[in-house]
């Protein structure tokens, strides 16, 4: 294993002992402080991709298809280019090559060509001097459709095989399927005590970043494309471009600007970049297009809506023997990432329970409606779901606690699961155990009368993946490092800072290893000719990754600042201590100096100082095709306790407090880390009762606003109570996992489980709208009112 | 963001010059606080070639008491100053808490009362962009001719969405309104139209300069009662306006129902004095004669799937809102609202 693979979770300066869990080693790490780019989001400075303007700028628009599925037969632009002030019109013939985030499955162009597969599909571009006569170009398109047949039901999908919504795709409508066994399920489960079967519903809900999608490109004389894009994957749309656009990918830079949100949303390749792009090379002139709410909305990529079928037995004390899903993915109209969604489907669930037996059967089909794509928990909060209410279901019957079937089947950390992926710390117990106590569960759960009651749900979630999404065994992430005479270091990263906090966690960890303040580090990040390559934002990877590539470059600068001085001051490098914007003796405290004196005289013996650090994953998974997707060097553990109440006449679900205990191995900054853990169930919660993104009967979206897709509001908010829990992990930086999306997936079964504590019904069916709670209480109540001996 | 269409934007600095502007050009359209008309503006719904701000005109804003008890309340009122207005709370609680739930709290601090009473009919076909209701093919209210809430339907069933109508209908109040040619008053009972289309007897070219609210006495009881989604910002799915009356002896002597967000116009629940005169709140008449209200309420009011969310639910929630903002009436208390 190469020194950049594992540094140790210790503090920098080796305490008390390697992987201590005090976090009073630290200087940095570990303590609640704000953002680096926080006053510059609360002032307005920050500068996002629409802030960008440039001299002779033009406005792009799209053109989009107005029917769900259809053949285009003829576009006809002509009286759009005849438009004043129109300065090119791009159709799909302009930018034939197709592209998709994951290379085996292309199936996407930036323009539609032939056929359009959605209500909302980008057809046509148009570049005006401004947005209005770009706009007026549109209505001046004149595109004639052959209609097809609209799949909008996944059932049908997977049945009917003409028309193919992707022709060159083998197998009618289907996407992907994956069948996976892991031990034999049916013997485990004809020797199970209780086995419970049930179905399971996951509808879809999307992203809602508040900053809609944005890219401003320009085409300098040299023929040098830059493009600034509000993407949380900027290598990979780097590389997306030079393929389409046919353009050596030296010619082209590719930066994120500030970004406001994504959470999934915006981790593809999306039509804009390639359309300001060609528009920038064809015209001359810099292009921009903003996208409006609406238009977001149809780009999607959210929650895929999943049916799912569960069968689970255990044993008479609450053993799981064996878990057998069935789970039929509605895609929407492109791949997307779902191909991986199929994976995580199934392969997410081997934890943090201990599953002898596992089987998995998903597929996922084409529909023609907006492409769903990884949401915030991607591919893994629906199976968690409905896994999490199943397991009630099992207590219920077994009469057991519902904490104590999950702890009873507590897989255990530095183990394998049934799928060959290596866990190794694992807090569930402990975050258990929190929530548990915090929550008053034991007095509580069960005695708080009709309408009111307790849930729980557990979850596990990857710290990024050993699968970079196109085969290479380079580093998946690199950091450079760069020092200013002044003090000032320097942070080149390819890590996209999406708002988690990705740019600040560097900071931290160069003032960490260098002992000096965190402003004197400034980060430049996601900007292809500056930072070396990170994968991107996504898979929960960038803190685990980035921030073990930061500790291996800022200890390889450390070690050359520590031998400067030790040379001057002729004593061994072990006594010299970098801290506080000094360089101490350890064993003569009065010899010091300034950090900046230690730079100085680290660059007069070893010449411009820097240093470059990268991380890679240890080979990981299991030994069958799709056995390294979501195998993770390392998983977060999380549980939730909700407490909620059921107004029983207006079937409306009230969540009055939510207990949060998440295993983040060690929070380096656990004001982030707590707001992560508040935002992601938020999140869930209002997946569970207000969001809903779907389609009507024509294939039109419901309703693509923001008043009418349902955030919920403040008002809609419950309390929440963060409980930070700290594994420290061996493998993470200073023994640090993810926080970001693992944190949402409880909350959608635990409310479920508080449903049934409160009023005795059972949630399987998302959203949880007030109708739906009515009529489980009348189905209830009609049960209870039939004679026994009938039923 | 979307953009908005082109249009000549007028300011005047009297209500003459206001009335005149709009005279002079067939076509143009008021503008006050905007809340309702941006949008609408936005998704191409109006395409006006002039619109005339009231933004000026502060002989419309402020309320105030006429000698003879009743609130003389400005057209461009905030709703936010509506809603906290002591006397509006005092003389009439159902139109102080219908203004507190509007949308949401920026939406009532630049949204007026006037606008509020003046707003356009609401339908999820409708309230969509251009390219959205292209997509659809349009409907019969604007740029179509079908309807696609009721198949085969002649008249547009858009509904009425403002929260202080019903509650002005309980309170038997009316509009003062300034034309080219004078001026006129019209109680807000003679104010619909049952046509979804344009929903109002007030023409384009009319101004609301006034709301005005009759006195109420101490035996005046008023709530709101409002059924939505979020705790905020989403227009109603229901909203119900309740007016008792109470006598000497605290029994009721007269008592009013107006239910919205139905279908072009709010809905007057009938025989609801009759079933609730002669009984006092606090007793089991009182509460059994809520519950024969709400019985009256769910067998008149049927919610169509005009605007979001499930016509059915709405329907079996009618009965439910009504009893809840009776009794809350009754105890002073409200608005009802699950938050
Ligand atoms: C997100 C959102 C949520 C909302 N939620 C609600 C809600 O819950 N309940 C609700 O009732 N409303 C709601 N609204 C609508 C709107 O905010 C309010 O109805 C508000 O009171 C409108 O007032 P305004 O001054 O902004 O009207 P404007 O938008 O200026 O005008 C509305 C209409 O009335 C006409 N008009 C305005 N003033 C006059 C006048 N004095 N004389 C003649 N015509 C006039 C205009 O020409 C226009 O057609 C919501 C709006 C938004 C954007
Ligand atoms: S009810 Fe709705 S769909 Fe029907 S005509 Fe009116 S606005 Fe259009």
């Amino acid at each position: 294993m190469s020194a950049r693979d594992l540094h140790g979770p210790g503090a920098p300066w080796g305490g008390a002992e390697p992987g201590a869990r005090s976090n009073s080693d630290f200087k940095v790490v570990g303590q609640p402080r704000p953002k680096v780019d926080g006053i510059a989001k609360a002032t307005g400075a920050a500068v996002y991709t629409d802030d960008l303007t440039f001299p002779g700028m033009l406005h792009a628009k799209t053109l989009r298809s107005p029917h769900a599925h259809a053949r285009i037969v003829r576009i006809d632009t002509s009286k759009a280019r005849a438009l004043k002030g129109v300065h090119a019109v791009l159709t799909g013939d302009s930018m034939p090559i197709k592209y998709g985030v994951i290379p085996w499955t292309p199936d996407e162009n930036a323009l539609a060509v032939d056929k359009v597969r959605f209500i909302g599909d980008p057809v046509a571009a148009v570049a005006a001097i401004d947005e209005d006569t770009a706009n007026a170009a549109l209505k001046l398109i004149e595109v004639e459709y052959e209609l097809l047949h609209t799949y909008l039901d996944p059932f049908e999908s997977l049945q009917r095989k003409e028309p193919q919504i992707h022709e060159d795709k083998k197998g009618g409508n289907i996407s992907k399927s994956v069948q996976l066994e892991f031990g034999k399920v049916e013997e485990a489960l004809a020797g199970a005590e209780v086995v419970v079967e049930d179905d399971y519903f996951f509808h879809g809900s999307t992203h809602a970043p508040i900053e809609p999608h944005c890219a401003v490109a320009t085409y300098s004389a040299d023929g040098v494309l830059t493009l600034w894009s509000a993407t949380q994957i900027t290598h990979y749309v780097h590389r997306a471009l030079a393929r389409v656009l046919e353009l050596p990918a030296h010619r082209i830079r590719v930066i994120q600007p500030c970004l406001g949100g994504a959470f999934g949303g915006k981790s593809d390749p999306f039509s804009l970049e390639f359309c300001v792009s060609k528009l920038a090379m064809v015209t001359g002139r810099p292009v921009k297009m903003l996208w409006t709410r609406e238009e977001v909305f149809y780009a999607h990529r959210g929650r895929h809506p999943m049916h799912l079928h569960y069968r689970s037995g255990v044993t008479k004390d609450g053993k799981l023997v064996g878990v057998d899903a069935k789970i039929l993915i509605d895609g929407g109209s492109y791949s997307s990432f779902g191909l991986v969604t199929t994976y995580y489907s199934g392969q997410l669930l081997t934890g943090p329970y201990h599953f002898p037996t596992y089987r998995f059967d998903s597929t996922r089909v084409f529909t023609n409606k907006p492409p769903c794509g990884p949401k915030r928990g991607h591919g893994s909060v629906q199976p968690r779901f409905a896994f999490e209410v199943q397991l009630d279901q099992l207590a219920e019957k077994l009469a057991l606690d519902p904490i104590e079937i999950r702890r009873r089947n507590f897989q255990g950390d530095f183990t394998r699961t049934v799928n060959g992926q290596r866990v190794t710390s694992n807090g569930f117990l402990q975050c258990l155990d929190e929530v548990e106590s915090a929550s008053r569960w034991k007095e509580r759960r069960g005695k708080l009368g009709f309408g009111r009651g307790l849930g729980v749900a557990g979850s596990m979630y990857i710290s990024g993946t050993n699968y970079p999404v196109y085969p290479n065994d380079m580093p998946q992430a690199g950091v450079q490092l760069k020092v200013d005479r002044s003090g000032l270091v320097t942070v080149f990263t390819g890590g996209n800072d999406i708002g988690q906090g990705s740019n600040s966690m560097c900071a931290y960890i160069v003032a960490e290893e260098l002992g000096i303040p965190v402003e004197r580090v400034r980060v430049v990040a996601a900007d292809t000719d500056l930072c070396p390559v990170d994968l991107g934002a996504y898979s929960s990877r960038v803190t685990f990754m980035v921030g073990n590539a930061t500790i291996d470059a800022a200890r390889k600068l450390r070690e050359k600042l520590v031998a400067a001085v030790a040379e001057k001051w002729e004593c061994a490098p072990a006594r010299v201590r970098l801290i506080e914007g000094l360089a101490i003796d350890l064993e003569d405290t009065a010899r010091s100096m300034t950090s900046v004196e230690a730079f100085q005289l680290a660059e007069t013996k070893f010449d411009t100082l820097g240093s470059t650090g990268s991380y890679n994953t240890p080979k990981l998974g299991g030994d069958y095709r799709g056995g390294t997707i979501g195998a993770s060097p390392a998983y977060s553990f999380t549980a939730h306790v909700v407490d909620a109440s059921v107004d029983v006449e207006t079937g409306r679900i009230t969540v009055h407090d939510v207990w949060v205990a998440h295993d983040c191995g060690r929070a380096l900054n656990p004001m982030i880390v707590a707001g992560q853990m508040e935002g992601s169930a938020y999140m869930g919660l209002a997946e569970a009762l207000f969001e809903e993104h779907d389609v009507n009967r024509f294939g039109l979206h419901r309703g693509p606003s923001l008043l009418d897709y349902r955030l919920p509001t403040s008002l809609d908010t419950p309390d929440f109570h963060a409980r930070i829990v700290e594994s420290i992990d061996p493998e993470g930086p200073y023994g640090a996992k993810e926080a970001g999306e693992g944190p949402l997936h409880p909350s959608l079964p635990a409310l479920s489980n508080a449903v049934y504590d409160a009023v005795g019904i059972r949630l399987k069916h998302l959203p949880f709208t007030p109708a739906k709670v009515l009529a489980a209480l009348r189905e209830k109540r009609a049960a209870a009112s039939v004679p026994q001996g009938v039923r | 963001m979307l953009r908005l269409p082109q249009f000549e934007l007028v300011q005047p600095s009297t209500v003459a010059e206001a009335v005149r502007a709009l005279a002079e050009c067939p076509g143009a359209l008021v503008v006050a606080g905007g809340t309702d008309l941006v949008p609408n503006l936005k998704h191409e719904l109006f395409t006006p070639p002039r619109v005339v701000s009231l933004a000026l005109l502060a002989e419309l804003r402020g309320i105030r008491r006429e000698n003879d008890g009743s609130l003389v309340i400005g057209a461009m009122t905030p709703l936010a100053e509506v809603a906290e207005s002591e006397l509006v709370r005092a003389q009439a609680p159902a139109l102080a808490q219908a203004c507190s739930l509007i949308a949401g709290p920026q939406l009532r601090s630049m949204g007026t009362l006037g606008g509020n009473v003046m707003l356009d009919t609401r339908c999820q076909w409708y309230n969509q962009t251009y390219f959205w209701r292209a997509a659809l093919g349009f409907c019969m209210k604007k740029d179509g001719t079908e309807c696609h809430v009721v198949k085969g339907g002649r008249t547009c069933v858009a509904a009425a969405s403002n929260d202080s109508a019903p509650a002005l209908m309980t309170l038997g109040a009316s509009l003062e309104i300034a034309t080219a040619s004078g001026k006129r008053t019209l109680a807000l009972d003679d104010f619909w139209v049952a046509d979804g289309i344009y929903n109002k007897q007030v023409a384009r070219d009319e101004i609301v300069t006034a709301i005005r609210v009759p006195a109420t006495g101490a035996g005046h009881r008023g709530a709101y009662g409002k059924l939505r989604d979020r705790g905020s910002i989403d227009f109603p799915l229901l909203g119900v306006a309740v007016r008792l009356e109470l006598d000497a002896q605290d029994t009721v002597a007269q008592a009013d129902v107006v239910i919205t967000a139905l279908a072009a116009q709010p809905k007057r629940i009938t025989k609801v004095a009759e079933a609730l005169a002669g009984t006092k709140p606090g007793t089991a008449a009182f509460d059994a004669a809520v519950e024969a209200v709400g019985a009256l309420a769910h067998k008149q009011c049927k919610p169509l799937p005009n605007i979001p969310g499930d016509a059915d639910y709405r329907r079996e929630m009618v009965p439910v809102y009504v009893r809840r903002t009776l009794q809350a009436a009754a105890r002073r208390e409200g608005p009802v609202h699950h938050v």
